[in-house]
């Protein structure tokens, strides 16, 4: 892959986090501003058989682990899923990753921050224990400022007690 | 002869237990039930035209503030027998007796230009005194309603024996948009909900603003980098920068200390929450907390000398006092569910918290040992608790649930009584109450 495809598939990156997300990249990462040019995705969308894309990444081995209530425990299933993260970072050692923790809308705002960030940083430890380097790895939590899914029951905040892995282009933020 | 039979039969109709009144006025505000003093405001006197409009809508005003209180019951104007054309005409008590008005208000505007000078005095109706002395209040037409807050502020005080609230404002996150993508920016607004100002733009998500205490600066977590730090806004010019804490991935949580130099909030690092304070001045930074467990939410006592925050090192949120510079602290909640968001009060003798339990949220409040615990609140998710200048009334933000959920602010007294939205387009939520204006 060239540096100039390797560019757009980063854009269409921060596309698509910019559609649930608008803070994720904050005022300051360069390409969030390229963010809008829809005309990037024809070629790359096909790419997520492309094991080296982030999209293969993302949607393949999947960026996201889910948490039970109140806990920052890694299950089962999710311990695949970082197994997976793990091998395609080591691969694609271009890219660093933040770790969003995330909380369902049970609980205060303070606590359920600091819950996101227990829960990003216990993936960002299997990660390091799987043999990704540390420093290509960053933490942060929304608690619950950020919800996938809307509802109040069961079924949503499922859903929302996650972290996700979110893949940043290390020419872009370092 | 007719209207004086259904004036007393109004008074009749208005006056309840209180009619037999002796002694002095005077509202001892009690966590039992009060009955409400009777008050009469008629509309206060324009000294000049262009007053008019300012002394019909201060004296509105001063009504709709005391009667708001839930303290406070007006007797309407339709009952009146007297009234008042000037503010030097001697009152004609028996008058107001008769309709059961224990408190009388009578007030004058004056306008000039762009200033505007309200004057008012509190008569006892029953002793047939004026309690304390007639006041008045300098300010600009433009700022009418602080003039009005200001008057029932000392109507309030001079009843009560207790300081007022009317005249304070509220920082508060304006919330728009759905669910999923809510958008937070920071907005002022007086404690009624009028004359909202917007104060940063919703660019990043912003959470949880305090006010300094004296009003000047608004400490609060900005996600402006991607990570939650903690900006400090100057509420006159809205110049921000951000806080230098100690060194962590994220900082959030943050309130001052009651003398404005300090600032005490939360550091997360890999996984752990704890507590810090970070001297404004010399830039020192003090690590208050060292468990592996969630420390966050502190608040001073308001002599400085002690912190309560939630911690969930037992396994679950729950609330603990400690002193100022650390060390051990003690468990405080026992009570069913989790205890988050605690807020020492201004007056020192209660902390109020978020609940929640068996899948509601409350707002209460307990004794700063722990005790008397009282739930004033229920619903889908209450939170956020925050004590109005005097101690009294707590506002919070209320949220309903489901996919198209929205958050207000609510406002209740401690007595758990008088519970009632803040009148805002939109949504809003964590409010954060403002002392009284000089």
């Amino acid at each position: 892959m060239t540096l100039l495809s390797k560019t757009a598939v980063m854009l269409l990156v921060l596309a698509t986090a910019a559609c649930t997300n608008p803070d994720r990249f904050g005022g300051g990462a360069g390409g969030a501003g390229g963010a809008d040019s829809a005309g990037l995705n024809g070629g790359v969308a096909g790419s997520a058989s492309d094991p080296s894309s982030p999209l293969f990444f993302n949607q393949t081995i999947g960026d996201r682990v889910l948490f039970a209530v109140d806990t920052s425990t890694i299950t089962p299933e999710g311990r695949t899923i970082l197994d997976g993260q793990a091998q395609w970072l080591m691969t694609n050692a271009d890219y660093r990753a933040v770790v969003e923790g995330h909380a369902d809308e049970q609980g205060t705002r303070e606590y359920n921050l600091a819950l996101g960030q227990r829960r990003a940083n216990a993936v960002r430890e299997y990660l390091v224990s799987r043999g990704v380097p540390a420093s290509r790895l960053q933490v942060t939590s929304y608690g619950k400022e950020r919800p996938i899914q809307v509802c109040s029951n069961e079924s949503c905040y499922a859903q929302n007690r996650r972290a996700v892995t979110v893949l940043s282009f290390s020419a872009i933020t370092s | 002869m007719m209207k004086r039979l259904l004036t007393l039969l109004v008074a009749l109709l208005l006056a309840g237990p209180v009619l037999a009144q002796s002694g002095p006025l005077r509202l001892t505000i009690t966590d039992g039930v009060i009955e409400p003093i009777t008050f009469a405001v008629p509309s206060f006197e324009a000294e000049s035209p262009a007053a008019q409009q300012a002394a019909s809508d201060i004296s509105r005003l001063v009504v709709q503030d005391l009667a708001g209180t839930g303290l406070f019951r007006e007797v309407p104007s339709t009952a009146f027998i007297s009234q008042v054309s000037s503010f030097a005409q001697p009152v004609a008590f028996p008058d107001w007796r008769a309709i059961n008005a224990q408190a009388l208000i009578v007030g004058a505007v004056t306008v000039s230009g762009e200033q505007l000078v309200v004057k008012f005095r509190l008569y006892d109706v029953f002793s047939g005194q004026e309690l304390g002395q007639g006041l008045q209040f300098a300010g600009t037409v433009a700022g009418w309603r602080r003039m009005g807050h200001k008057v029932a502020d000392a109507v309030y005080s001079r009843i009560t024996g207790e300081g007022g609230y009317f005249d304070s404002r509220v920082v508060f996150v304006s919330e728009s948009g759905p669910k999923d993508n809510r958008q937070k920016r920071l907005a002022i607004m007086d404690f009624d909900g009028a004359n909202v100002q917007f104060l940063t733009d919703s660019s990043s998500i912003v959470l949880a603003p305090r006010f300094s205490p004296n009003g000047d600066r608004v400490l609060y977590t900005s996600f402006e980098s991607g990570f939650p730090r903690i900006n400090v806004l100057n509420v006159a010019n809205v110049g921000r920068q951000q806080l230098q804490t100690a060194a962590g991935e994220m900082a959030f949580s943050p309130r001052f200390s009651r003398d404005g130099r300090q600032v005490i909030y939360s550091l997360s690092n890999g996984g752990n929450t704890d507590i810090y304070r970070t001297d404004l001045a010399s830039g020192q930074h003090l690590r208050l907390t060292q468990t592996p467990s969630i420390e966050t939410a502190p608040s001073l006592s308001p002599d400085g000398s002690q912190i309560v925050f939630e911690s969930d090192r037992s396994g679950t949120q729950q609330l603990y006092v400690m002193s100022a510079n650390g060390g051990e602290a003690r468990r405080i909640s026992f009570g069913d569910g989790r205890y988050g968001s605690p807020v020492w009060s201004p007056r020192g003798d209660l902390v109020a918290f978020t609940k929640q339990n068996a899948g509601r949220f409350h707002i209460g409040v307990m004794r700063v040992d722990g005790s008397e615990e009282r739930l004033l609140t229920s619903s889908f998710l209450d939170e956020g608790p925050s004590w109005s200048p005097n101690g009294r009334v707590i506002m919070f933000t209320r949220e309903t649930q489901g996919a198209g959920g929205t958050s207000s602010l609510y406002s209740v007294d401690i007595s758990g009584r008088n519970l009632k939205a803040v009148p805002l387009q939109g949504g809003a939520s964590d409010p954060s109450w403002g002392p009284l204006q000089p």
